[in-house]
């Protein structure tokens, strides 16, 4: 029997309706708006009457308006044709879009998230009479860099024969390309396929633990806060501190196969930067443009909030598909705090009894639910794929003890705190060296790292020291330190990111340059008095910055290095 | 015929309700008291349950005033004939002149898609160097003033609306004191801006509802404006009264507050106003200036808080003058590379300065000794501070960046700067 509703109430962004028939959570709805359909999500059943919310603005939705339920949950379609592509949350290409739409988002217009016409040259890896499980790959097609796998259906249960398979040619998405069989059930199989976004992809073998580190070419985060192929990080921080300028720069610049951007709740001209942009940059790994390695997911502040509820969820959902093939895929969500405010919103017209801050009392569950998707894993063919996941945060008058920045620390494996007092000193990266912290392994030997730690800490109380007693005050070595610990931080923590060169160390230079940092601070110097000290750190700092600027392994490069050793053969003491 | 209802269930701060049928979400009605008709919105239905704000406020509503839904959504006239208006926050006029009828178009209308965007490109000078020079304006940008109370914060929007080269500005006042609403018209009269000025004007003694309508009248309007090709600058003054009214439906509605007494939606709600802000491709653009007060000079306050996470960038105006720290333009490098040579590097070199100057001051107040250069500091930054962040001052760039030159040039030796040599040979000034 067809489930019917009837909409009975409007709040918001939340309709409640009154059905005949059976509904299932999370399944997604149609409020039938005149000509217009309008995308909901089952959120709460009460008897016959269910709570959906809108994905759309709910302007002129009256009582008594029919609504549609199709029995499915809400799912993205995969298949070749995903990556270079820009989407909403809920999958809709927005370029087309526009295309059809012109400036403004018409609310109820649903376009295909995949192209159906364009052929694919498909090459079978299967041969009939294999016996396959959910996830081995039946074929292959070239989807710009990748052999992207055409697997056997991820909801599929137990071992499958191959009835028949597609001799290699060129097919559109939806040709039927093989036929699968088990005792009683067969199952067709096409080139796309689709899944529900809030359940994880688990056609794997087993999960491993993340131990290789994830190279993002910003070197606080390799050298002191790595993060992991497979990890999960979260950077919080007050407005302005820079959290989506570093999350562009990592998506330009880190080791992965494909970046998925999930621009969620923030602004839109950053997002239009980065649609701009990546089609020009070239990404020198590949010689291809960033954009073929890129999927963005874009649901601006300004976008309706249920929507942007889901696109995280589609991010990761696209995210573990591309997982499956073996690949190591990066997503970048900024900022999960908006996302959890959206959470917030929708609790609030529910009426749920609030916990902190009004945020829901499922908050934490959701959030390490969402992160947990994040993993190394060991596929069925043998091969590992990973998805790391990077979530900025948006504390509240930057505060980290804010519901979601402490529910977001106790799930992730490397925190990046940004600090205000860091980015107004226009410090870049804002990352705080005190306050961050990172479990997994770095690029660089743990001793020398935990002496560069030192020195920062030593440092810093030598600084607070020094503004209650003066210079004058301070004794010639702990100033020393003081020193060297600004040295550290202003050469090797700090990073010039419009310079083309210092933007993006290679991880062998991040390693021979903090050797050199590592070799300063614990040398010993002649130095007279705290002028001499300032005045030789002040030369080694400007030596060090040039250095950094200079390409790796050339002339210039060299020429450099030996003027930093020339400065400190001069004063280093024994000598 | 629409039916008329006359019965009001019940009357709760500016919200009633009523019993009725074939009414549709954000509708709006008539509601007839004994001081004369006011606009109604719906703002919830629950069954045959239907939640009105009254634009007027629920004050003398009675249980037995007639409400007759009207059918439509909250809409606005689309001509240039709004130009040189004046209108209160639910489009009647305030200047006497005819009400407008011709071409309504909705308010609070969908986002612009973003691939429709462009990245903006345009500076709008201002002509007061702590902008111009320091945080540039770009055309399309969202930027917010902080400030509180008392600061000249209509007096610098109304210099910047003036100098500034649009084709159409937009003022939205929320709860502002009449006093200054009657500025804002003398000023754009006396600029002769008036002509090009479209006004929505909520003043603080008006009813609160009218207030949340204001931004949403103004940008609907700018944004009709500029896909028509105008390049178009709003104003929105003060935002945070906006919130605070926000915040009273909120608690009336019994919704959960967040922060504050705030609704958990404030972010969402800031933000869709603040993103109207955009360049189109092929057509005009909308720059959004707002002023917000943070109550207490509290920059972690719900209400500049969550301003700071949509706007790009901010203005801190204190003690009369727009602080180098905190200020921040983000859009800045799209632009200031195309000025002039020295645009960037003197930018960041006085800032630089100015900030060892504040160091300096922080020693002599603590009492340490001062050195030589200590003292060149302090006379820097006396000077950058009258010649720079005084408000009064209004040139274009180009003479604000020679004038920076100057005030290096009277304190330091040139490689006490810092900056290149190739820009000192060239822009230094000989001496005479």
């Amino acid at each position: 029997m067809k489930t019917e509703g009837k909409v009975v109430g409007v709040n918001g962004n939340m309709v409640s309706v009154e059905f005949t028939g059976n509904v299932t959570m999370n399944e997604v709805a149609y409020v039938v708006l005149g000509d217009k359909r309008l995308k909901a999500e089952v959120i709460r059943v009460r008897g016959n009457r269910a709570e959906v919310q809108v994905f759309e603005l709910t302007k002129g939705i009256g009582v008594g308006d029919p609504v549609e339920f199709t029995d499915d949950l809400l799912s993205v379609d995969l298949g070749p044709g995903l990556l270079g592509r820009i989407y909403d949350g809920l999958q809709n290409p927005l370029p087309e879009l526009a295309e059809q739409c012109g400036f403004f988002l018409d609310r109820g217009v649903y376009l295909k998230p995949l192209d159906d016409a364009r052929t694919w040259d498909f090459v079978p890896l299967a041969k009939v009479g294999d016996k396959v499980t959910a996830g081995l790959a039946l074929g292959q097609v070239k989807e710009g860099l990748f052999d992207h796998h055409i697997m056997t259906p991820f909801h599929l249960e137990g071992t499958w024969t191959v009835q028949s398979v597609v001799p290699a040619g060129a097919y559109t998405i939806n040709h039927e390309v093989a036929v699968l069989a088990s005792a009683d059930r067969t199952q067709k199989v096409t080139m796309v396929t689709k899944w529900p976004v809030k359940k994880a992809i688990k056609a794997y073998a087993e999960r491993l633990k993340p131990t290789e580190t994830l190279v993002t070419k910003v070197r606080s985060v390799d050298t002191f806060f790595p993060v992991a192929k497979g990890g999960t990080w979260c950077t919080p921080g007050p407005f302005g501190a820079g959290k989506t300028v570093l999350q562009q720069t990592t998506s330009r610049n880190a080791d992965v196969d494909v970046v998925i951007i999930a621009a969620c709740g923030e602004r839109a001209g950053e997002v239009v930067e980065t649609l701009k942009e990546f089609p020009e940059l070239i990404d020198p790994k590949t010689g291809r443009t960033l954009m073929e390695r890129t999927i963005i997911i874009c649901n601006t502040s300004s976008m309706p909030v249920a929507a942007r509820e889901a696109s995280v969820y589609t991010a990761v959902t696209m995210a573990e598909y591309y997982r499956q093939m073996g690949l190591d895929v990066l997503l970048l969500a900024d900022s999960t705090s908006r996302w959890a405010q959206a959470m917030r919103e929708m609790s609030g017209r529910l009426e749920e009894i609030p916990g902190e801050e009004a945020f829901p009392a499922y908050l934490e569950s959701v959030i390490a639910g969402f992160y947990e998707r994040a993993g190394i894993v060991r596929l069925k063919s043998g091969k590992t794929g990973s998805v790391s996941i990077g979530g900025s945060v948006s504390p509240a008058g930057g505060n980290f003890e804010e519901p979601v920045t402490q529910a977001t620390l106790k799930v992730v494996g490397a925190f990046h705190g940004l600090t205000r007092e860091r980015s107004d000193a226009r410090k870049y990266p804002a990352i705080h060296p005190l306050e961050s912290w990172s479990k997994y392994g770095g690029i660089v030997d743990d001793d020398k790292t935990a002496s560069g730690r030192h020195f920062l800490s030593r440092s810093y109380e030598v600084g607070q020291m020094m503004k209650v007693v003066g210079e004058e005050g301070t004794s010639q070595d702990d100033f020393v330190i003081y020193l060297k610990g600004e040295f550290l931080d202003s050469v090797y923590l700090q990073q010039n990111s419009f310079d083309a060169v210092d933007a993006s160390p290679s991880l062998e230079r991040q390693r021979y340059a903090f050797d050199l940092v590592h070799d300063i601070l614990a040398a010993e110097f002649n130095l007279s008095d705290k002028d001499d000290a300032r005045g030789f750190f002040a030369k080694l700092r400007t030596a060090f910055t040039d250095w950094n600027s200079a390409e790796w392994q050339s002339e210039e490069f060299k020429a450099k290095e030996r003027a930093i050793r020339t400065l400190m053969d001069q004063k280093q003491a024994g000598r | 015929m629409r039916k008329i209802y006359s019965r009001i269930e019940s009357i709760s701060g500016n919200v009633i309700s009523v019993l009725a049928d074939d009414v549709r979400y954000k509708d709006l009605a008539v509601v007839e008291t004994r001081f004369g008709p006011s606009l109604a919105e719906v703002i919830r239905l629950d069954g045959k349950i239907v939640s009105l704000q009254v634009f007027n406020g629920g004050r003398g509503v009675s249980t037995g005033d007639e409400v007759r839904f009207l059918g439509q959504t909250m809409k606005v006239s689309l001509t240039d004939n709004l130009l040189g208006r004046i209108f209160d926050g639910s489009g009647k006029p305030r200047d006497g002149g005819p009400e407008l009828t011709e071409n309504m178009s909705e308010i609070g209308g969908p986002s612009v898609n973003p691939s429709k965007r462009i990245i903006p490109r345009n500076m709008v000078r201002t002509g007061i160097p702590m902008i111009d020079l320091f945080n540039s304006l770009v055309e399309s940008q969202k930027l917010p003033i902080f400030s509180v109370s008392g600061e000249p914060y209509n007096q610098l929007l109304a210099r910047i609306a003036l100098q500034a080269e649009v084709d159409a500005i937009i003022l939205g006042g929320i709860g502002l004191k009449y006093d200054d609403y009657l500025f804002f018209k003398d000023e754009l009269e006396k600029g002769g801006a008036l002509s090009r000025t479209v006004f929505f004007v909520h003043t603080a003694s008006d009813p609160i509802v009218e207030a949340l309508l204001v931004p949403d009248m103004a940008l609907a309007v700018a944004e009709g404006f500029a896909v028509a090709g105008k390049k178009v600058l709003v104003l929105l003054t003060d935002m945070t009264n906006f919130a605070d009214a926000m915040k009273e439906i909120a608690i009336t509605m019994e919704q959960v507050p967040s922060n504050r007494g705030y609704p958990g939606d404030l972010y969402s709600q800031l933000a869709s106003r603040y993103e109207k802000a955009v360049d189109f491709e092929g057509a005009g653009s909308i720059t959004i200036l707002g002023v917000t007060t943070m109550p207490g000079d509290d920059v972690t306050h719900p209400v500049p808080d969550n301003t700071g996470y949509i706007t790009e960038g901010q203005f801190y105006l204190r003690n009369g003058r727009i602080e180098p720290f905190g200020s921040l333009s983000r859009l800045k490098q799209m632009v200031n590379g195309k000025t002039r040579e020295d645009h960037r590097s003197v930018m960041d070199g006085m800032i630089k300065l100015y900030a060892n100057y504040k160091d300096s001051l922080e020693k002599r107040a603590m009492g340490f000794r001062l050195s030589s250069w200590d003292q060149k500091l302090i006379q820097y930054g006396e000077l950058f501070e009258k010649q720079m962040m005084d408000l009064s001052v209004n040139i274009p760039l180009e003479q604000a960046l020679d004038a920076g030159w100057d005030i290096l040039a009277r304190c330091f030796e040139p490689a006490e700067t810092g900056l290149k040599s190739d820009l000192v040979q060239k822009f230094w000034p000989k001496k005479v």
